[in-house]
């Protein structure tokens, strides 16, 4: 079976700093990983194919640090990786996005799945999967937990909001894949330096047979990124704790929140 | 003719963002209608209609409950009738479609949105960028815009008895190769989160599971509904998904959200962001929920929740 899991590096949001002043992102310096849904879609990828053969391809859009975020996906089971890099990639929107992804899956030719997190772990747009099965012309099985593939048809259980459902599809299929699946594994140090040894190849537009220039098809232009104004009181009680419960409690009476 | 089309698999949404369309409606020009499942009865259509809808479009025969099928029939509606604005309630199922509509549209889509205006007659839509730390505002350049909004971003205007047309159209609908084989429905699910008037959000703070009754009696004493953070979900699985609140969960928008034992996260606390107040119980006072926080409560969760329950239960009495 192989299978191409497609994963995007995001600055590690836990770094990430708000300027008090101007109430922008800091982003310089923060370092690039790849979301945790990533890396169940790589998970379920590897797993497949220790149990029954192939290959995992990583295929990745993104800026400079891209071939260093790429050698994590390497270490934790994935065999090679394609990747896209320019200092534009990382805020391309999903149709500019879904268009070099598409025509490097073309490119890649050969696989039987494609498996995406359900969702970035910087904008959670979940655009990229059911964009990429519209333009691929595959079947779309989203939001899975359970994954099974056997015989030339995938089987999985999608976890919607009110139900679960279990759906099927012949491969090749594009599937977005949620948390809870499993435990992505923490690779070995044998495994980083290993990883050093598997093939990252760097495509430009024009090795996919793309012409255009993506970044200017733009389609989404932001006009202004802000933290918002957090306009909380900021009682803080702290110390004798019986008279600070009594406070609480009264406080929020007054507020006339507690429905009696 | 420019137009605002709406969908939304769940009624209710899809008459949250016709209450908001209205006002679009007068910017963007045109009708405002919306995509139904199945055909709509006398009552239903006559909600869609008082709450501003020109026109209820419903495919004969009936739409398979199936995401790419209601993106090409959105599609299909949109193109023929030249609606230019699409809006979609942002659910699991709303977000693929309307990732798909814009896809077969060549459209840009903005999913997740929490807030939308017209300004200097651009239209800007909000949706939260890394992982909830800002809101950006966003305008979209392509001729037809894919707008999928959070459930309850918009209230719900006044309905005003109106009269709409409803219009049948036959879909040409392709299959796409993905066969649904059970549906199975969600047991013993209380009120969802997301529509709870309290919120009682709940954290790592939580030492053990066995300390959960504790939790639920001091819910209960608030008449609120028990949310709590992704670990508690989906590392040990102590609460179904559907009790996560944050970015990859619910955003909640109760009147009171109680929060204990959290350390406040952006990617949690987004989804307690539009709370009216906040109450924040944490031993360490330099944890980032005390900055979100209208009150903050400086103490170990195990010795303060059990004494509060009792304070909240003697105020019921």
């Amino acid at each position: 079976m192989d299978i191409i899991v497609c994963i995007k590096q995001v600055p590690d949001l836990q770094q990430i700093r708000i300027k008090k002043e101007t109430r922008e992102a800091v982003t310089e310096g923060v370092p690039f990983l790849f979301g945790e849904m990533d890396k169940n879609a790589l998970e379920e990828a590897v797993k497949i194919k220790e149990k029954s053969g192939g290959k995992v391809t990583v295929l990745s859009i993104g800026s400079q640090k891209l071939r260093d975020t790429v050698k994590e996906a390497l270490a934790a089971g994935a065999d090679e990786a394609r990747i896209m890099v320019d200092a534009a990639y990382d805020t391309l929107d999903s149709g500019p996005k879904v268009s070099l992804l598409g025509a490097a899956i073309r490119k890649i030719g050969q696989f039987d799945l494609i498996f995406l997190g359900e969702g970035s772990a910087d904008n959670y747009s979940g655009q990229t999967g059911p964009r990429l099965a519209h333009t691929l012309k595959l079947p779309l099985l989203s939001y899975v937990k359970q994954f099974e593939a056997s015989n030339g048809m995938a089987r999985a259980v999608r976890n919607m909001e009110q139900s679960l459902e279990t759906v099927e599809a012949k491969m090749p299929a594009v599937v977005t894949i949620t948390s809870g699946i499993n435990q992505p594994r923490i690779p070995s140090l044998m495994q980083i330096l290993r990883a050093s040894k598997k093939p990252i190849i760097e495509w430009k537009p024009a090795d996919i047979g793309v012409a255009v220039d993506l970044p200017s098809q733009r389609q989404i232009s932001v006009v202004s990124n802000l933290a918002p104004v957090e306009q909380r009181k900021g009682i803080i009680l702290e110390g004798a704790v019986e008279e600070n419960l009594d406070t609480l409690v009264n406080s929020l009476v007054k507020e006339g929140v507690l429905r009696s | 003719m420019a137009g605002v089309l709406v969908f939304s698999e769940k009624d209710d949404i899809a008459l949250e963002l016709a209450s908001r369309s209205k006002e679009l409606k007068t910017s963007v020009g045109g009708k405002l209608a919306a995509l139904v499942l199945g055909r709509p009865d006398a009552e239903r259509a006559g909600r869609l209609f008082s709450y501003g809808v020109d026109t209820a479009y419903h495919g004969q025969p009936d739409i398979p409950s199936d995401s790419a099928a209601f993106a090409q029939a959105i599609a299909q509606v949109a193109k023929e009738h030249g609606f230019d604005t699409i809006l979609i309630g942002s659910t699991r199922t709303g977000k693929e479609v309307a990732a798909m509509v814009a896809q077969s549209l060549g459209a840009g889509c903005i999913t997740d949105a929490t807030d939308l205006r017209v300004k200097d007659g651009i239209l800007l839509v909000d949706r939260y960028t890394f992982g909830g730390s800002t809101v950006a505002s966003a305008s979209i350049s392509s001729a037809v815009k894919v707008i999928a909004a959070m459930p309850k971003a918009f209230p719900l205007g006044a309905p005003a008895p109106s009269q709409g047309e409803i219009v049948a159209f036959a879909p040409q609908l392709i299959p796409t190769g993905t066969n649904v084989l059970q549906r199975q429905d969600r047991q013993g699910e209380s009120t969802p989160i997301e529509e709870a008037e309290a919120l009682l959000c709940i954290g790592r703070g939580l030492a053990n599971q066995k300390d959960i009754p504790m939790i639920e009696a001091m819910a209960k004493a608030l008449k609120a509904e028990i949310g709590c953070t992704r670990p508690l979900t989906h590392d040990w699985q102590w609460f179904p998904e559907s009790r996560e609140v944050g970015l990859s969960g619910k955003k909640c928008k109760p009147t009171l959200c109680v929060s204990v034992g959290i350390s406040g996260q952006i990617q949690h606390t987004v989804g307690i962001r539009s709370a009216r107040i906040i109450a924040a119980i944490n031993k360490d006072k330099n944890a980032p929920i005390f900055k979100t926080a209208d009150y903050g409560l400086v103490a170990d969760l195990y010795d303060v929740v059990p004494r509060l329950t009792k304070k909240f239960q003697a105020l019921s009495k």
